[in-house]
């Protein structure tokens, strides 16, 4: 089997550089240079995979990136293991190991070929039709279908590579180096401009470089040779950055562009390491020229899909780069001249070529006339009807065409042939073009749609703009490219171009077959097993639209995104529905133009790099006290500090007595902190929250509740006048940044008259909050010049104050319910003042607390938590805090939304208290709660927001918001659970100290 | 993603940038006034045309100024960018 098909040796591949590789677990033989699709090729090998749904043998079709067929896994079972790689971009090196996916025991004899034999009971749209019903069976039918879907495996463990990201601003950026796309860069460049030029391909120059024949001379030279001249000249260019392997994947508005660069992908594994994999380029252009070239089309017609069926443009181009032959009795079936083209590259090296089947009657052609002094049948007016064999193709069956190429008449002809390459014309690669939100237009002459308005400063030049023949790129290329880059004149205005192709063409969507369109198996997409049967019922069952065809017979739905057969569904559907191609458009083209790895699209951004944490000052301290860290926003903040193998339920109840029996001390750092000045603070503050703020005295501190314009709460915390204009307002720690920039929105866009200034100083204070009933006697060692008298310094208070030398601000403010100080200090001397409190507090237990510590106090004392007790449905009135709103006041934010007519109603969800009969049940936050049990549907009252066990209350307590709650006190409520029912009594939030005693204790 | 040319900084990229709505839609001087219906008008019903949109955006990773576009929906193109307080300079 394994048989040396390399022919000729080539300039593009290193003959003296052998590279051993595996596939499929046996070893190979291909040179440096050589793809994995070319180096199969040399070997014979054309069965490299299955197909999706009927797993049918399948073989490499093209040569690059629009490959549907030959998709392999690399690496299986390594960490580097990636699945769905497209072989023919597979540049080969020592060590590769690839294997074929979708098969099972094995490519050469698959389980899953059973479904092609079943494919009568396969249609269109089987998995929708048939897993309907019984609705219930859905979860049986799921397990299975989930199992048969999806191509190749994942890798199970972490990618070892490194991926980065880079930015990239340039005059014009060239997407293809395609002849055209090496003009354009010639030309951008010597003109000074920032240029660079990206191909997805190892190499420069597109399908031009390796063009050799007599029949194609740009300035009396063959149009290859003079191409590598250029490419040559290109690369000496300074302000010219070419990037090869680079493949765009998205061509976003404004210019921007984000490309994938392959940096080792085609290095012996060991030569990888410490290296960059692969780059994300996020590319800024002020102009863009897109020459991303033309996509060769397939032919439409029964069993085109056989093993050693390719492209003809894909033989060709194995022939000319890789010296390599897809077969050893070639036959064609084409529309146009590019299979001539191929045809005489072949016999040029000797390759034979037994037939070309033309669908076209008539051909003027010079490349028509060397194939026939070559004594080359060519079958005019024909077309193929069937081909044979399993896993490769070994005949075919050709049919004349009737004149309206509608129908095929007399009788049948079989030929023997080991390769068949097929060329249905050219199709623009316009994908990058609509990406960037471009407009196209359909040519009717031969089929194509091409670019036609621009969304941005960008053209399409070449084949991509539909300049399909070399002598219309040579001739339009620099007209386009003075005027795009304003200049006067290019090297290539005066070059001469010999050609000898003929442009007719013979454009039949869907060939006709002597069976009825119902025996017939012509793939228009390969990768996902659509077929122009499958198109054709979608529209008989109704739909009209393409992109819902598209979907219901999933055509262009596979890795490939339908590069090859998309065309060929619109022309069916139109035909079939006797449209007109232009009318329908074209599915829409979505990025990415090939597939991207994870790894480029998140660059560096892994593991402790995937987001910042912000730390406090006394981060250090917590760790070496071994605190467990909570993530709140992006903060670290210190959890609970667990002591001798404690839990965390062991280690809060100790911290919770510890407050409420001594004293606790709680890095209270991460609260959002805005400094307020102006004039007109006084007036700010009473426009943004509920209540009344003209009056607070200087030197007073306020607890403030904020809505939103909705009337529901949005965030809260104390703010403490610290002088006549001068406010510092506290937030929530995930509230901070939210909240100044609503209190901007306001100030900037509604109140612009308010002489008022606000200016985040959350990381520059840090706070240290100092509570329970020894907290007194530790701040007076703390700070000994303060005066702690209740007369001096009394409850919602604040004080300046000095520790050694460093100038402090101490509120007298308690979230716990505890007398207790919080001091606001310079960050970088936070450290030391932490470490003097806990210093000063060691005769009295002083005990560090964590956030969950700080929760659990704060409930028994019922105060909320805004985005715990509260979601973006919650009033002031359904928390219970009517006190909180000023109705005496004109307006504040939300005011008007308190008394909406939805917002009165009773049966609103409020918030209340909640305990369990057994008083050692916690309940689980979230869990719901209900009346009635035995009601159908059980009716939903309300979620417990918060529970806790508390250790000085010793029994557990919940808030939660129940549906008129406010009227429920004492009412017995139940909470269901997975195993058990859980009875509960709706009670007063406030669970300790109602009558606020401990403050001043 | 778009550059944006702010009023205060100059030509930055979008993902400096937060977009804040339907721009001028002033908030009622006198709420309490108002019916539920004539607040609801305010507080939800916005505009989502095919079109000319003008609207508020934030330069919230820069200067933190609001500022006004005017930004053609159908292909993001931004025909006038102008302060706030300022009629839009074009229809």
């Amino acid at each position: 089997m394994s048989k040396n098909l390399r022919v000729k040796s080539s300039k593009f591949v290193d003959e003296t550089y052998r590279v051993s590789f595996k596939f499929n677990g046996s070893r190979y033989y291909g040179y440096k240079g050589d793809t994995l699709a070319s180096a199969l090729l040399a070997n014979n090998i054309h069965l490299v995979g299955r197909s999706f749904k009927y797993h049918r043998p399948r073989g490499i079709m093209t040569s690059g990136s629009e490959e549907p067929n030959a998709i392999v896994q690399l690496h299986n079972n390594s960490d580097r293991t990636e699945p769905n790689v497209r072989a023919t971009e597979v540049e080969i090196y020592e060590g590769l190991e690839a294997s074929s996916q979708n098969c099972w025991p094995s490519v050469n004899f698959d389980i899953g070929g059973i479904n092609n034999l079943l494919s009568p009971l396969l249609p269109a749209g089987f998995y929708y039709k048939t897993f309907m019903w019984p609705a219930s069976f859905w979860e049986k039918y799921e397990y299975f279908i989930r199992k048969s879907a999806g191509l190749g495996k994942s890798p199970t463990t972490p990618d070892p590579d490194i991926y980065e990201h880079e930015y990239i601003h340039c005059d014009v950026l060239i997407v293809g180096a395609g002849i055209s796309g090496i003009m354009a860069a010639k030309t951008a460049a010597k003109n000074g401009l920032k240029t660079i030029l990206v191909d997805e391909k190892p190499n420069l120059g597109g399908s031009t470089v390796y063009q050799s024949s007599e029949h194609f001379k740009i300035n009396n030279q063959n149009s290859g040779s003079w191409l590598e001249k250029e490419i040559n000249e290109i690369k000496k260019i300074d302000n010219l950055d070419i990037r090869i392997r680079t493949s765009v994947a998205a061509f976003h508005g404004y210019n921007f562009l984000l490309a994938r660069e392959n940096l080792t992908d085609h290095l012996p594994i060991e030569q990888r390491k410490n290296k960059t994999r692969q780059k994300l380029l996020k590319i800024r252009a002020k102009k863009v020229i897109t020459a991303t070239g033309s996509l060769e089309r397939p032919l439409i017609f029964d069993n085109n899909d056989r093993p050693g069926i390719l492209l003809s443009s894909a033989i060709k181009r194995y022939a000319d780069l890789f010296g390599v032959a897809c077969g050893e009795k070639n036959i064609f079936l084409t529309n146009n001249d590019s299979a001539y083209e191929t045809a005489i590259s072949l016999i040029q090296k000797g390759i034979k070529v037994e037939a070309i089947v033309d669908n076209r009657e008539e051909i003027e052609s010079k490349l028509l006339y060397e194939i026939e002094k070559n004594n080359v049948k060519v079958f005019k007016g024909f077309t193929i009807v069937n081909t044979h064999g399993y896993k490769k193709i070994n005949k075919v069956s050709l049919m004349k065409l009737s004149k309206d190429g509608q129908k095929v008449i007399g009788s049948k002809i079989d030929l023997s042939c080991d390769c068949l390459g097929v060329s249905g014309g050219w199709t623009p690669a316009v994908h990058l073009f609509t990406q960037s939100g471009g407009k196209l237009k359909f040519r009717e002459e031969d089929q194509v749609f091409i670019p036609s308005k621009y969304s941005s400063d960008q053209i399409s030049i070449g084949a991509c703009n539909g300049d399909l023949a070399l002598e219309d790129i040579i001739k339009n290329t620099p007209k386009y490219l003075k005027e795009f880059l304003n200049i006067k004149k290019t090297d290539y205005d005066n070059v001469e171009i010999f050609s000898s192709e003929n442009k007719s063409k013979r454009n039949i969507w869907l060939l006709p077959s002597d069976k009825i369109l119902g025996k017939t198996k012509s793939f228009v997409d390969y990768q996902n097993d659509a077929t122009a049967k499958d198109i054709k019922l979608a529209l008989r069952e109704g739909f009209r639209s393409i992109e819902h065809v598209k979907r219901y017979t999933t055509t262009g739905m596979g890795t490939d995104q339908g590069k090859l057969g998309n065309m060929h569904a619109l022309g069916i559907i139109s035909e079939t529905a006797g449209t007109k191609m232009g009318e329908h458009g074209t599915t829409t083209f979505r990025p990415p133009y090939t597939p991207l790895t994870f790894g480029t699209i998140v660059g560096r951004n892994v593991g402790e790099y995937f987001d910042i944490f912000r730390k406090t000052p006394m981060h250090e301290w917590h760790l070496k006290n071994k605190a467990e860290f909570e993530n709140v926003g992006q903060w670290k903040r210190a959890w609970y500090y667990p002591k001798n193998n404690e839990n965390m339920f062991e280690a809060v109840q100790r911290e919770s007595r510890a407050a409420r029996e001594s004293a606790g001390i709680l890095d209270a750092s991460t609260l959002g902190k805005i400094d307020i000045q102006g004039t007109d603070a006084s007036e700010f503050l009473n426009r943004v929250y509920t209540n009344a703020w003209s009056k607070l005295n200087v030197g007073k501190c306020r607890y403030g509740l904020m809505l939103n314009e909705d009337g529901m709460v949005y965030d809260d915390g104390v703010t403490t006048r610290l002088a006549e204009n001068h406010y510092i307002m506290t937030t929530t720690t995930g509230g901070a940044a939210n909240v100044l920039g609503k209190l901007e929105d306001y100030l900037q866009t509604e109140w612009p008259e308010l002489d008022v200034y606000l200016t985040s100083v959350t990381d520059h204070f840090a706070t240290i909050s100092v509570c329970g009933p020894n907290s007194k006697k530790i701040i007076s060692n703390v700070i000994p010049d303060l005066d702690l008298t209740d007369e001096n310094f009394p409850h919602m208070s604040f004080k300046n104050a000095k520790i050694g030398k460093i100038n402090c601000r101490v509120m007298r403010i308690s979230f716990t319910g505890e007398h207790s100080y919080e001091i606001n200090i310079q960050a970088n001397y936070a450290n030391s003042v932490w470490e003097k409190c806990m210093d000063e507090g060691k005769d009295f237990n002083i005990t560090p607390y964590g956030t969950e510590t700080m929760h659990l106090l704060r409930a028994e004392k019922g105060f909320i938590i805004v985005g715990q007790d509260t979601d973006a449905t919650m009033t002031p009135i359904d928390l219970q805090m009517d006190w909180i709103v000023g109705k005496k006041k004109y307006d504040f934010i939300g005011k008007r939304s308190l008394y909406r007519s939805d917002t009165i109603k009773d049966d609103r969800k409020q918030l209340v208290g909640l305990l369990t009969d057994n008083p050692n049940e916690i309940l689980e936050e979230g869990a719901q709660i209900v009346a009635d049990i035995n009601k159908s549907p059980i009716e939903m009252l309300g979620h417990v927001t918060s529970s806790y066990y508390s250790p000085n209350l010793k029994k557990s307590i919940a808030l939660g918001v129940v549906r008129g709650g406010k009227n429920m006190m004492g009412k017995k409520l139940i909470i269901p659970m997975e195993n058990k029912t859980i009875n509960v009594t709706v009670a007063d939030p406030v669970f300790l100290d109602k009558e606020n005693k401990r403050l001043n204790a | 993603m778009f550059i944006i040319n702010c009023p205060f900084c100059g030509e930055r990229e979008q993902s400096e940038f937060k977009a804040g709505g339907e721009a001028h839609i002033e908030r009622p001087k006198q709420p309490t006034e108002l019916s539920d219906d004539e607040w609801a008008e305010y507080l939800f019903m916005r505009k989502n045309i095919k079109g000319i949109q003008f609207e508020r955006w934030n330069h919230m990773h820069g200067c933190r100024k609001w500022f006004n576009m005017a930004r053609d929906t159908s292909n993001d193109e931004i025909k006038a960018i102008y302060k706030i307080g300022e009629k839009p300079p074009i229809k």
